[in-house]
């Protein structure tokens, strides 16, 4: 691989908000495949690579999970600040999915039964260093700009590399041809 | 009564068609190969237009009217797809979305849901509202069904299954606007010993979502079967 082939390359960063990291697994799935993907695309910023700090200029963010606390919210927000072309990944993105059972609730009853009614020992709702649960969780259009929605829980891997090798080609892939909610 | 002049004519998406005074929209345009979506509609049960996903032009009108319950009439010109349309269908569903607690990925009827099955074939990516989530009970109490109200879109499929076809009328609907849901037996519970509820599970074969379930069935070993209506119709009809 040459310099100019680095230079080229699309930086693709990959975030996990409140989901349950099946739509990584579900992108690891592409197994082989992603070597083909690697030669277009460099892998920027992952829960599944090392670099702790999101880049100043991504290309292309696929983010997992809903946003649930005022860190997610936080975290979705600088994504989009430093992304060019953010995509839903996943229902929990999508339409906040399993993580919004509690909206009818609150998240004070879910602290109270993790933290307290399920816990043996310590029983105490965290103050610190956990990140302060929002009232509602909702989907991450409705914070941010989304420029493609991916559903699916999870989408499958060849929902993934079809998705990725369309954009990459600089195509409209035809998402609903390829996933549905809940598929 | 002389079949042949009581023959209406209409053109429906640029095709001549003919029907019978009596027939919907629908029914002609689906004789005719023209798909028109619908949820609240059912073969055999009579027609409401509540979920309006069934709206079509009529030349010359500047309403969208309901296919399931709009007659034919002579020289009618009708469109089925249109842009304006398919913004509509979209928006109703993106609302019955929004309104109550679909989570496709945990619901019985995942993968046999009409709601899921036409968000994909209407190209529904997301919800452009915020969701509603309301806190919505489920009736377990019935030794054979179950009623999640998160998963109804109230397109009173059971109700009028439990009333025109068993007989017994244990369905129905209270409330208005956000509040309307569908209830058993004035508000009591499905399963209460003294509920008229016959246990013919017609309302579950029927309902398109996961609203109502039979107990101990999910996803893949729950498809509905609502096709058993059109022929206990013509059996009936028959006798």
């Amino acid at each position: 691989m040459s310099n100019s082939d680095l230079k080229t390359k699309l930086k693709l960063a990959t975030v996990w908000l409140d989901g349950c990291s099946g739509c990584h697994m579900s992108f690891l799935d592409l197994d082989e495949r992603i070597l083909e993907i690697a030669e277009y695309v460099d892998l920027v910023y992952s829960p599944i690579v090392d670099a702790k700090i999101y880049p100043g200029e991504v290309d292309l963010a696929l983010v997992e999970g809903a946003v649930a606390s005022v860190d997610d919210e936080l975290k979705i927000k600088k994504v989009r600040a430093h992304t060019k072309f953010l995509i839903a990944m996943g229902d929990c993105a999508v339409t906040a999915n399993v993580p919004s059972m509690r909206n009818p609730i609150g998240p004070q009853a879910i602290l109270k039964r993790a933290y307290l009614e399920n816990a043996s020992l310590q029983q105490q709702i965290p103050t610190i260093v956990v990140p302060k649960l929002l009232k509602v969780v909702r989907p991450i259009h409705e914070f941010v700009k989304v420029d493609l929605y991916l559903p699916g829980c999870p989408p499958s891997a060849d929902t993934f590399y079809k998705t990725l090798k369309a954009l990459i080609a600089g195509e409209t892939p035809d998402i609903s041809a390829m996933t549905r909610f809940g598929a | 009564m002389s079949a042949a002049t009581e023959i209406k004519t209409l053109i429906i998406d640029g095709k001549d068609v003919s029907a019978r005074p009596d027939q919907t929209i629908l029914d002609v345009a689906r004789e005719n190969g023209i798909n028109i979506p619908t949820l609240c509609h059912l073969d055999g049960l009579s027609d409401v237009g509540a979920c309006r996903l069934c709206l079509i032009e009529i030349k010359g009108q500047n309403r969208l009217l309901p296919a399931c319950v709009a007659r034919v009439e002579e020289g009618m010109e009708v469109t089925t797809t249109s842009e304006r349309i398919a913004r509509h269908r979209r928006t109703i569903l993106e609302l019955l979305f929004a309104e109550r607690n679909h989570i496709c990925a945990v619901c019985v009827a995942n993968g046999n849901c009409e709601l899921q099955a036409l968000a994909q074939q209407l190209g529904l990516t997301h919800v452009r509202f915020p969701y509603r989530n309301p806190a919505l009970a489920v009736d377990a109490s019935h030794e054979r069904f179950t009623c999640d109200h998160n998963r109804c879109i109230l397109c009173t499929r059971c109700v009028r299954v439990c009333a025109e076809i068993e007989g017994a009328h244990v369905w129905d609907v209270e409330g208005r606007g956000a509040d309307c849901k569908v209830i058993t037996d004035l508000a009591q519970p499905w399963g209460d010993k003294n509920s008229s509820c016959t246990k013919c599970g017609k309302c579950v074969q029927v309902c398109p979502t996961g609203a109502l379930y039979e107990k101990g069935k999910v996803g893949v070993e729950h498809p509905k079967r609502p096709d058993f209506l059109p022929y206990l119709n013509l059996m009936r009809e028959a006798q």
